[in-house]
């Protein structure tokens, strides 16, 4: 493989849903290249298309438009049996580790699982295949007792250990994580957190890492995309993001971070409205309307993204103009 | 306690394991799943008698006639008392159990497969559910016992037409309660995960969506058991089940109620026998679901 060609390019990719009361736009028009080894955090609050983007990649949805290559290879235009073997080196880790488990399968069973589907190890051969369960179970740190648990009887952190798991199993170049830890305690988080970089170390991965925690993808990621409906506001790399926000929509979203200091006063920019309807959404920028430097133009033609410095796209006809 | 040492030895119980252990702690279904599994071996006994001696004991002792002791109470001799046509009542019970519980279990088995199979395929295919739901919706919307008692007129009376009737009537409650669950388990996550992992539909519907779906089904297996039963009871009382001189609870109680003011005993073992095994398998049923339901597990 070509080092300076992407691991993943996506583009233009489109989700729309048909709803009874018209097209629901829950992703529009995403574009990005993320490189192999590097994680690229995706942010926006709930319900901006944050993980429908991450499911149309692996096209566990249907993309509406648009291309995802995978090392090259075109996703959307696979068949059936070429997209099986691409599945081999994607995979994803899911929010909730209570509901990604199979509960009738035991801890070892759901790391094996993968192996047995993409038929690397065979069935009939449980002693290779032990071997290799207790040998993830070590590398995502699950005692080898666990090894005849079921999901029922772990905590969390541990189910979570095991959605990793399975998804290492079968060695991918690249892992969707949506919202890996949004369901876990904060010291587990921490955990599970560090566990993802150092098997990135180990192993080479390439994340994409999809978050509404802003603390967690600063700490965690290279790149930065924020979405909103369904739309890229802005991306950049992660210290360019959080030293000079040029959206307004970011700016916001950043200042709403808490700070641990009780003495530092801080100066949220309060965001004024409701999140506006993705069905059947307006032209023109759809942050607008909670805009607090939005004018006219805003609303009369689709806003392009600009890369205002390198490497720093932003859409926002009046970025790059506005107070930092 | 136990279960907290299970787990601490590495000692793992899957979710089957477990609910057995909270039906253990049920006496009263415990007690009736005995009782039933000895019913059972008994009624299995009666084909092994009938094959040994070539029905020669069948039709000495349960379909001979002795019309001279008609009616004759429960005595030592014959605990259950003689019917009205001088026939033993404990033979009669005991040979009519295989009619009810094996007729009853094979239509359900039958029903379990049929509706499990349509509701299945309803749920998890899009396209498919509003045709097969809808055939489901008319034949729901006739009572059981009219429906299985039109398909018994018109095929005729047999054992055959009497399992297939009970059935087919059956059949809907089963595509009901596994398309509801199928539904429930398609949408969890780790039906999403395995499609990550590129299993195939069938691997999804064999190893994911049928255990996770299994508990509702074996709750309404057992209560089915026991509405079969009842059909086939009621069936053969109003003449369209099975067909003297074979001695079917039903159809023994039928014979039996002209002679109710005389002879208390012809009328009610056959009653009680049917109560019996109807309330046994209901409360089997009730522990079975409160076993298998995971909200009431601490």
């Amino acid at each position: 493989m070509n080092e300076n060609q992407p691991l993943l390019q996506v583009q233009n990719l489109k989700k729309y849903f048909q709803t009874p009361s018209g097209t629901l736009h829950a992703v529009d028009d995403v574009t990005f290249d993320l490189y192999t080894g590097k994680t690229l955090g995706v942010v926006g609050e709930s319900g901006c298309g944050k993980s429908t983007m991450g499911r149309a990649i692996l096209r566990l949805q249907e993309p509406t438009a648009g291309k995802v290559l995978f090392d090259g290879v075109d996703v959307t235009a696979c068949d059936k049996r070429e997209l099986k073997k691409l599945r081999e080196q994607m995979q994803i880790i899911f929010q909730d580790p209570f509901a990604s488990i199979n509960p009738r399968m035991t801890v070892s069973q759901t790391i094996m699982e993968p192996l047995i589907i993409q038929n690397k190890i065979d069935k009939h051969d449980r002693t290779g295949l032990e071997k290799k369960a207790l040998e993830i179970m070590d590398l995502v740190g699950l005692a080898p007792r666990l090894v005849n648990s079921y999901p029922h009887e772990l905590d969390g952190g541990r189910r979570q250990r095991i959605g990793i798991g399975r998804a290492l199993a079968l060695n991918p170049k690249f892992i969707v994580c949506d919202e890996p830890v949004s369901a876990l305690d904060v010291s587990i988080q921490a955990q599970i957190l560090n566990l993802m970089q150092d098997v990135q170390k180990q192993m080479g991965l390439t994340y994409l890492f999809i978050t509404h925690d802003l603390s967690v993808v600063k700490h965690f990621s290279d790149e930065i995309l924020v979405m909103y409906l369904g739309q890229m506001v802005e991306k950049c790399g992660a210290k360019q993001l959080f030293a000079k926000p040029m959206h307004p929509y970011t700016q916001a979203l950043l200042s709403a971070i808490p700070v641990p200091d009780p003495h530092v006063r801080m100066q949220k920019i309060p965001l004024k409205g409701e999140l506006s309807s993705p069905i059947n959404p307006p032209v023109g920028c759809r942050f607008a309307k909670r805009c607090p430097y939005a004018c006219e133009a805003c609303s009369e033609a689709a806003v392009p993204l600009r890369e205002l410095e390198p490497g720093h796209f932003v859409a926002c006809i009046k970025a790059g103009e506005l107070p930092v | 306690m136990k279960k907290q040492a299970a787990a601490a030895s590495g000692k793992a119980r899957s979710l089957g394991a477990d609910a057995w252990y909270r039906f253990k702690k049920n006496r009263l279904a415990v007690i009736s799943l005995i009782f039933l599994c000895l019913m059972i071996v008994i009624a299995f006994s009666t084909f092994i008698i009938d094959w040994a001696t070539d029905s020669s004991f069948y039709d000495a002792k349960v379909i001979a006639q002795d019309l001279r002791r008609r009616l004759e109470p429960p005595s030592w001799e014959h605990p259950f008392g003689l019917d009205e046509f001088g026939r033993d009542m404990l033979l009669r019970i005991i040979w009519g159990a295989r009619y009810s519980l094996f007729m009853g279990m094979a239509a359900v088995f039958g029903a379990t497969l049929l509706g499990g199979f349509l509701g299945a395929i309803s749920g998890y295919y899009k396209t498919a559910d509003g045709i097969i739901m809808r055939v489901m919706d008319i034949l729901l919307a006739v009572p059981t016992i009219l429906l299985a008692t039109a398909i018994v007129a018109a095929f005729g009376t047999s054992k055959v037409n009497l399992i297939m009737a009970i059935l087919i009537s059956q059949t809907p409650t089963f595509a009901r309660v596994v398309r509801a669950s199928v539904l429930t388990v398609k949408e969890q996550e780790y039906i999403e995960a395995a499609k990550a992992m590129g299993a195939s539909d069938m691997h999804i519907i064999i190893k994911y969506i049928i255990p996770n779906s299994l508990s509702p089904l074996i709750v309404q297996c057992t209560m089915s058991v026991a509405s079969a039963i009842l059909s086939i009871a009621s069936l053969s009382f109003i003449g369209l089940g099975i067909q003297a001189p074979m001695p079917e609870w039903g159809a023994m109680l039928s014979n039996a109620r002209t002679y109710i003011r005389d002879s208390w005993h012809i009328t009610v073992i056959p009653g009680a026998a049917i109560m019996v095994t109807i309330l046994m398998l209901n409360i089997i049923g009730d522990g079975l679901r409160d076993a298998l339901d995971p909200r009431l597990k601490n």
